[in-house]
């Protein structure tokens, strides 16, 4: 994709993200953070393709190895953020008053 | 240099030609990249309310394994075992720490994982410069594109800044470093000195042959590193909110860079809306102190103590209450509102909290919980640990909902807050805190406030009217043996 394109899409997102997040309730703001921190571990899929690609470059096979351990610290947070989020959202209930 | 310049524009404005990487080939993977983002934004949908927000978390788990899934079916992976323990590693060690961390102490594990974020960013940009056929980023010439080498070395400084950042603010959460802040001299100087050589180098770096570019590159990391380190030292503990929010909001701008050097719509959407949200978490939370955000990041605030005015405090009268005498007077009360603050976190207080709540309900009181929303080191911190401790979400109000409330309260019990109630806030236009909004606690009938001992101060380094007010009753002691006592006494 050129620049132009890709570049459209991100400034859209900002907007989309400004008023997604202004909707977001104070009270999930812990859990807001949490989640934000789970996706934006997406750049696991640049580990990947470090990861991936082996060795036909010169750089390749050390790229490859920071590829991995970038996989590794992307992987931690991916299952840890989102398991910590559903810990924290299963937390807020409204209680069945007797 | 007229040639570097007909680069750029040739590659800002037309489409390049992308060998390497069949990313732009096929419209498929695009789509799957783009159902990917779209599930992002649904997950942060979802948390407008409790109800809608594990539907939400849901949408984000899919998103992300729809991305993963895509990229290792649309490359040729030459090393699937290696991967596959990489995932196993990490994702077991994330989730035993999710599974296992105290909610009190949720913003240090937020810190860290900020760190982790910006280090895996710095990787994959160091790994894209290392080997950028993979990345499908060279041109004809086998140069790496100019627009890639910006993106590259705004992504790298980025990712460092958020990594040692997160770090310092990791070790100040986490109690492993003091929360007081540390001065360097000339500072101001310094900091702005290594962002200009920063952006400097940065431009520097897009302009000059790949092949003599390593040198800056480094720099230009290891310029980022300290920068992250320099700018976080000077903060102080209760500032963290603001501090936390920031580098989640850098942790997206970091992924939106690296989303530009892959051309990948996934990573473009989830940088740009977890940069906003953390740009506006800031932007509360400094608003909820008024202050600007430039005032936060410069550092400094709570550093010097109380000024000379200590020998006038001694004398000034205050009333000690008992347990039992908190517990009479709340049993008679009809409305009572509990304000909690970072000193609940540390006692652990809450669910003693949520026990003398519970009796005092039982008793006919209305009880309520007022949360500021400095209160705590993170956004909505409060919230979860009253959440944790099963109270009711429909009785938490945030400031603005509950504020004109307290003129009705019989009693307001602060449990390990302090300058969030300072009344110095609205009337003394020389304290520190002037124009941040508090709670109203001098409009409520009876005040009990606990606090471990009257020698210390809030944060902000200012004495407390509601100490002195007349209706006031000072609970000293810890904030959880003192819930434990008030519960025994009812």
């Amino acid at each position: 994709m050129d620049f132009i394109s890709t570049f459209s899409i991100f400034v859209m997102a900002c907007f989309v993200g400004y008023y997604v997040v202004w909707s977001v309730t104070p009270a999930l703001h812990t859990p807001l953070m949490a989640v934000t921190n789970a996706i934006s571990s997406v750049i696991i899929v640049g580990a990947l393709i470090a990861a991936a690609a082996g060795s036909q470059a010169d750089g390749g096979q050390i790229a490859k190895w920071l590829g991995l351990v970038g996989v590794v610290l992307a992987s931690v947070n991916i299952f840890g953020g989102f398991a910590v989020t559903e810990r924290m959202l299963a937390m807020y209930k409204k209680k069945e008053r007797k | 240099m007229r040639h570097a310049l007909i680069g750029v524009s040739a590659l800002l404005f037309s489409t390049p030609a992308l060998a390497a990487s069949g990313e732009a080939v096929n419209p498929w993977v695009a789509l799957a990249y783009l159902i990917a983002g779209v599930l992002f934004i649904l997950a942060l949908r979802g948390l407008s309310s409790p109800e809608t927000s594990r539907a939400g978390n849901r949408y984000g788990m899919i998103g992300m394994l729809i991305a993963v899934v895509t990229t290792l079916v649309t490359h040729d992976i030459a090393s699937l075992p290696e991967i596959g323990v990489a995932i196993a590693i990490g994702g077991g060690f994330g989730f035993l720490m999710a599974r296992k961390i105290a909610m009190t102490d949720m913003p240090q594990l937020v810190a860290g994982f900020h760190s982790l974020v910006g280090m895996a960013a710095v990787l994959v940009g160091v790994a894209a410069y290392l080997n950028p056929g993979a990345f499908g980023i060279l041109d004809g010439a086998g140069e790496i594109l100019t627009v890639s080498r910006i993106e590259l070395g705004l992504g790298v400084a980025i990712g460092a800044i958020t990594f040692s950042g997160s770090v310092i603010a990791f070790l100040k959460l986490n109690g492993n470093m003091s929360g007081a802040p540390i001065m360097l001299p000339a500072r101001h100087v310094i900091n702005l000195g290594v962002l200009t050589a920063i952006i400097g180098l940065t431009g520097y770096f897009s302009v000059m042959p790949t092949a003599d570019s390593s040198t800056i590159f480094w720099v230009i990391l290891a310029l980022a590193f300290a920068i992250g380190f320099l700018l976080i030292i000077p903060i102080g503990g209760a500032d963290m909110p603001v501090v936390v929010s920031m580098l989640n909001s850098y942790s997206g701008w970091a992924a939106a860079a690296m989303g530009f050097t892959l051309g990948n719509t996934a990573m473009i959407i989830t940088g740009a809306l977890v940069g906003s949200s953390g740009a506006i978490l800031s932007y509360i939370m400094c608003r909820a102190m008024n202050r600007s955000f430039i005032s936060v990041i410069a550092g400094g605030f709570g550093a010097e103590s109380g000024p000379a005015d200590g020998a006038e405090k001694i004398d000034r009268p205050w009333k000690r209450g008992s347990a039992e005498d908190a517990a009479y007077m709340m049993k008679q009360a009809e409305n009572i509102i509990i304000i909690p603050g970072y000193g609940m976190a540390v006692a652990q207080a809450q669910h003693a909290l949520r026990e003398m709540a519970d009796l005092l309900e039982e008793e006919g009181v209305n009880v309520k919980f007022a949360i500021h929303p400095v209160a705590g080191r993170m956004p909505g911190h409060m919230n979860v640990l009253l959440a944790e401790a099963s109270v009711d979400y429909d009785k938490v109000f945030e400031l603005e909902d509950i504020n004109s409330e307290f003129a009705q309260a019989d009693v307001a019990f602060i449990i390990g807050a302090n300058d969030v109630v300072n009344p110095a806030a609205k009337t003394d236009k020389s304290s520190p805190i002037y124009g941040m909004p508090v709670f109203d606690v001098d409009k409520a009938k009876q005040v009990f406030f606990i606090k471990r001992s009257m020698g210390g101060v809030g944060y902000a380094g200012v004495d407390n009217e509601v100490f002195y007010m007349d209706q006031t009753m000072m609970l000293l002691s810890d904030a959880k043996k003192m819930c434990e006592e008030i519960v025994k006494a009812l």
